[in-house]
C-alpha cells in the first residue's frame, strides 16, 4: 500500500446486522470530498499501440460531441438510458462508492447526470429550454468526467434497482470511449492493454517467465501430491485452452494448481499459450476496438493450438467480455459447444456428474463465505455453479447477508479498472460495504473466482480488520479432492 | 356578428388548433423517439442476470416492470408506494377520459367511473408526495432539476382542473363531450365557455408537447432498455451485432 491516508468520513458509519440481511448505513452528501481522487493519466508509450491519441487531439469538444453522436446511433442502452432517467433518485444510495465516499457525483444518477448534461445541452435542447440542467462540453467538465467515470466500476449494482433498468456501466463505458478517443484514458487501462499486444497478459509475464512458472508449480504439485501433474504450455492439439486471469500464473497459484488437478483428475490434455496467457480484457474498460481485439487473441490462440474447447478460468470482467466473444469474435463453431465456457460451470457439472472423489472434512479447518463478482452475477449468469461447487466440497458455508449477495452483491471496490493505487483512498471506501458484509458471517475464508477481487479483497480485509483469508473456488475442489 | 362573439371565435379557434398541435407534436415525437429506439442497433448482450431465459419470460418481465415496479420495491419501499398509486392513479384518470373521445362509451368505462374519480381525487396525494420527496431529501433534491418539478406541477395542476371541472364549477358535459367528438372526428366546434375546462384543456396540451422531449418518454423507453427485454441467454445462439464488422482490429 503507499503512503497513508485518510479514510473518507461516510467510511466511519456503523453497520449492524438485521434479520437476515444487514443494515447498510447512508453517508450524507459531501460534495466534491472524492474530487481529488483522481487515476494517474495515460502515457503516449501506451496510448499508440492500442490506436489511441497520444495526447489531446486539436478540437476536442467538437470531436467528443461528435463520438457522442456517433454512439448515440450504435448503442441503444446509451440512447434509451440518457432520455428516460426520471431522477427518482432509486438508485442514489446503491452505489458502494456513494456509500464509502459520501461524493454526490457517486450516485449513479448524478454520474450519469455528467454525460447527460452534456447530452441533453447538444441534442435535447427543448428540456434545456424548460430549464434542465445542461452544459458544454468543456474542460471543467472533461475533468468531472475523468474523475468520476473513473471511480466507477461499471458493476450495475445500480441498474438491479432502477425501474428501468437504466444502466450506468453502459453510460460509463460510453463516457470513457468518448474521452479514448479524444485521447484522454488512465495509464493503468492503457498500460494493462498495451501489455497484453506486447506480452499477451495483462500483467506483462514475458513467455519465458510463465513457462518458469509453470514448470515451479510443477514441482509444487510434485512435493504436495507425489503425482506427475502438467502445466502444459502451447501445446498443439491439447482438448482444452485454459484463458486464466495471468495473474493465477504469478500471484494466486493455489487456484492455477487447482486447474492442473482438475484435468489431471480428468485425464484431460489441456494448454495455456503464451500468445495469449490472459482471459482479462480490459479493453471492456476502455472502447470497443480494443475490447474486440484483446478478446480476438483468445481465439487466435484456440486456432493455433488446434484446441476443441476455449474455458475461461477465475475471472469476472474475463467473463464479462468472453460472453461477447461469440459477438465480437466469432463465430465461434470451430469450437465444441457450448461456448464459451466458464472453469465453474465445467467443474460443477463435471461434479454434479460424480467425476472427482471428493472429501469434505478436508475442508473442515474453513468457514467459506462466497463473494459474487459483480460481472459474474450481474453481466455474466454466474450465481448457482460457484455455490455447488462449495457445497460439493466444504461442510461449512455460510451466506453473506441476502442484500449483498448474487444479483445484489457489492464489487469488491476495484473492478471496472480500478484496481490502480494512486486511488486506493476510493478503492477501500468502495469495498467497505463488502468488508463489512464478509465480516458479518464470521467466515475465516472468502472464496472468489476473480482475479480483480483476488488482489483487491486481501488488501481491503486488512484495512478494514476482518479477518479472513481470501482464495479462489476451484483452490478448496482442489483441497478436497482424492486423486 | 358581436366584438364578444368574434373574439371568443377567434380564441376557440386558437384552442382547437393548440388541440390538434398538441395531439400532432405528442404521437409524431413519440413515433420518432421510439423508431429511434428501434433503429439504434443493441450491440452487445447487456441482459441484466440472472433473467428470463426464454421469450416470454423476457414478456413477463417488461409487464411486472411496467405493471409492479419491482427493482424500485426493492429499492425503496415508500416510494415504490408512492409511485406505484401516482401512476395507478393516472391509469384510471386516463381509462376514464376515453368516455370523452368514445361513442358509445365502453362498459368497462362505465363500470371504473367511480373508482376513477377518487383516482382523481386522491392523485394529488402521491403527486405532493413526490414533490415533497425531492425537498426533503438531499440526495434527490441534489439530482432535482426544474424540468423535474414542473413535470409534477404540470401534472398536479391538470388532476386539479380536472376535479373542478367535474365536482366543484362543473362543466356541461354534453358541451364538452361535443367539442372532445368534434376534435376526434375532424369536425371541431367551440369548447365550452368554461374558463376553467379550458385551462385544463391547454394545460393537457402543454403536457402532451413536452412529453416526447422530457422524462416523461420513460413511458415509451421502458419497453426498450436493453438490460430488461434481452434473453438471459448469453452463452447461445450467437449474438449478433451489425455494426461489428466496421470495426477493424486487423
Amino acid at each position: 500500500m503507499p503512503e497513508k491516508f485518510a479514510d473518507f468520513p461516510a467510511t466511519a458509519l456503523a453497520w449492524r446486522k438485521t434479520n437476515g440481511g444487514i443494515a447498510i448505513p447512508v453517508p450524507e452528501m459531501d460534495e466534491g470530498i472524492a474530487a481529488a481522487m483522481v487515476c494517474h493519466p495515460s502515457k503516449a508509450k501506451d496510448m499508440k499501440p492500442i490506436a489511441l491519441p497520444t495526447e489531446r487531439v486539436p478540437q476536442w469538444q467538437a470531436r467528443a460531441v461528435e463520438k457522442l453522436r456517433e454512439l448515440l446511433t450504435k448503442y441503444r442502452g446509451l440512447s434509451v438510458y440518457l432520455d428516460i432517467c426520471a431522477q427518482c433518485g432509486a438508485c442514489s444510495d446503491k452505489c458502494q462508492f456513494y456509500l464509502g465516499t459520501g461524493d454526490p457525483n457517486n450516485m449513479p444518477v448524478a454520474r450519469a447526470n455528467l454525460l447527460r448534461k452534456v447530452y441533453r445541452y447538444y441534442f435535447k435542447r427543448a428540456e434545456r429550454f424548460l430549464g434542465g440542467d445542461a452544459e458544454p462540453f468543456n474542460e471543467q467538465v472533461l475533468k468531472e468526467w475523468y474523475t468520476y467515470f473513473y471511480q466507477c466500476s461499471e458493476c450495475r449494482r445500480c441498474s438491479v434497482f432502477c425501474p428501468y433498468g437504466i444502466d450506468t456501466a453502459e453510460i460509463t463505458m460510453a463516457a470513457r470511449e468518448i474521452m479514448a478517443a479524444i485521447g484522454v484514458a488512465t495509464k493503468y487501462v492503457t498500460e494493462v492493454v498495451a501489455k497484453v499486444y506486447e506480452r499477451g497478459n495483462n500483467l506483462g509475464i514475458p513467455a519465458p517467465a510463465w513457462i518458469d512458472n509453470c514448470q515451479f508449480l510443477e514441482e509444487e504439485l510434485k512435493t504436495e501430491t507425489g503425482k506427475d501433474i502438467r502445466m502444459p504450455v502451447d501445446e498443439v492439439g491439447a482438448d482444452v485452452l485454459l484463458v486464466m486471469p495471468s495473474a493465477d500464473n504469478f500471484a494466486n497459484t493455489d487456484t492455477m494448481m487447482a486447474y492442473g488437478k482438475l484435468f489431471y483428475a480428468l485425464g484431460m490434455s489441456w494448454t495455456t499459450s503464451t500468445y495469449c496467457n490472459e482471459g482479462g480484457n480490459f479493453g471492456l474498460f476502455l472502447n470497443y476496438q480494443n475490447m474486440k481485439k484483446v478478446n480476438k487473441r483468445i481465439l487466435d490462440a484456440a486456432r493455433d493450438l488446434k484446441v476443441k474447447r476455449v474455458i475461461w478460468g477465475e475471472c469476472g470482467h474475463a467473463w464479462r467480455a468472453a460472453i461477447y466473444t461469440n459477438t465480437l469474435n466469432g463465430p465461434m463453431d470451430f469450437l465444441d459447444p457450448p461456448h464459451p465456457v466458464h472453469i465453474c460451470q465445467f467443474t460443477a457439472d463435471l461434479i454434479k456428474r460424480g467425476a472427482f472423489k471428493i472429501d469434505k472434512s478436508a475442508n473442515d479447518d474453513l468457514l467459506i463465505t462466497y463473494h459474487d463478482p459483480c460481472n459474474a452475477a450481474r453481466a455474466g449468469s454466474l450465481l448457482e455453479e460457484p455455490r455447488a461447487m462449495i457445497r460439493a466440497t466444504c461442510n461449512k458455508f455460510v451466506e453473506m447477508p441476502r442484500n449483498t449477495i448474487r444479483e445484489k452483491t457489492f464489487c469488491c471496490g476495484a473492478g471496472g479498472g480500478l484496481l490502480t493505487d494512486e486511488i486506493m483512498p476510493i478503492r477501500m471506501a468502495g469495498g467497505k460495504p463488502r468488508a463489512e458484509a464478509c465480516r458479518s458471517t464470521g467466515a475465516n475464508y472468502l472464496a472468489v473466482p476473480c482475479a480483480i477481487c483476488k488482489a483487491q479483497l486481501p488488501e481491503l480485509m486488512k484495512h478494514w480488520k476482518v479477518d479472513v483469508k481470501v482464495g479462489g473456488v476451484h483452490d478448496l475442489l482442489s483441497r478436497a479432492m482424492i486423486l | 356578428m358581436t366584438d364578444a362573439a368574434m373574439i371568443w371565435n377567434l380564441l376557440a379557434a386558437l384552442i382547437i388548433g393548440l388541440g390538434y398541435l398538441a395531439a400532432f407534436v405528442f404521437v409524431g415525437g413519440l413515433l420518432l423517439r421510439i423508431a429511434l429506439y428501434i433503429k439504434t442497433p443493441v450491440p452487445l448482450k447487456i441482459v441484466q442476470t440472472p433473467g428470463p431465459k426464454s421469450a416470454p419470460g423476457v414478456l413477463a418481465r417488461i409487464a411486472g416492470d411496467v405493471l409492479i415496479f419491482p427493482n424500485l420495491f426493492q429499492a425503496d419501499k415508500l416510494l415504490w408506494l408512492g409511485a406505484w398509486i401516482f401512476h395507478a392513479c393516472l391509469f384510471l384518470i386516463l381509462v376514464r377520459h376515453t368516455r370523452y373521445f368514445l361513442y358509445p362509451v365502453p362498459e368497462l368505462v362505465i363500470d371504473w367511473q367511480t373508482i376513477s374519480v377518487y383516482a382523481g381525487f386522491f392523485f394529488p396525494i402521491p403527486a405532493l408526495y413526490l414533490f415533497w420527496r425531492r425537498l426533503a431529501s438531499s440526495r434527490v433534491l441534489y439530482i432535482s432539476g426544474l424540468p423535474d418539478y414542473i413535470t409534477l406541477i404540470l401534472l398536479t395542476a391538470i388532476a386539479s382542473t380536472g376535479m373542478l371541472v367535474h365536482y366543484f364549477a362543473r362543466v356541461y358535459l354534453v358541451d364538452v363531450k361535443a367539442f372532445t367528438l368534434g376534435l376526434v372526428t375532424f369536425a371541431p366546434v367551440p369548447p365550452p365557455q368554461h374558463p376553467i375546462f379550458i385551462a385544463h384543456f391547454l394545460l393537457v396540451c402543454a403536457l402532451l408537447i413536452w412529453f416526447p422531449f422530457s422524462k416523461l418518454m420513460h413511458a415509451g423507453g421502458i419497453f426498450f432498455s436493453p438490460t430488461r427485454n434481452q434473453i438471459d441467454n448469453v452463452l447461445y445462439p450467437r449474438y449478433v451485432n451489425k455494426w461489428n464488422e466496421e470495426v477493424r482490429v486487423d
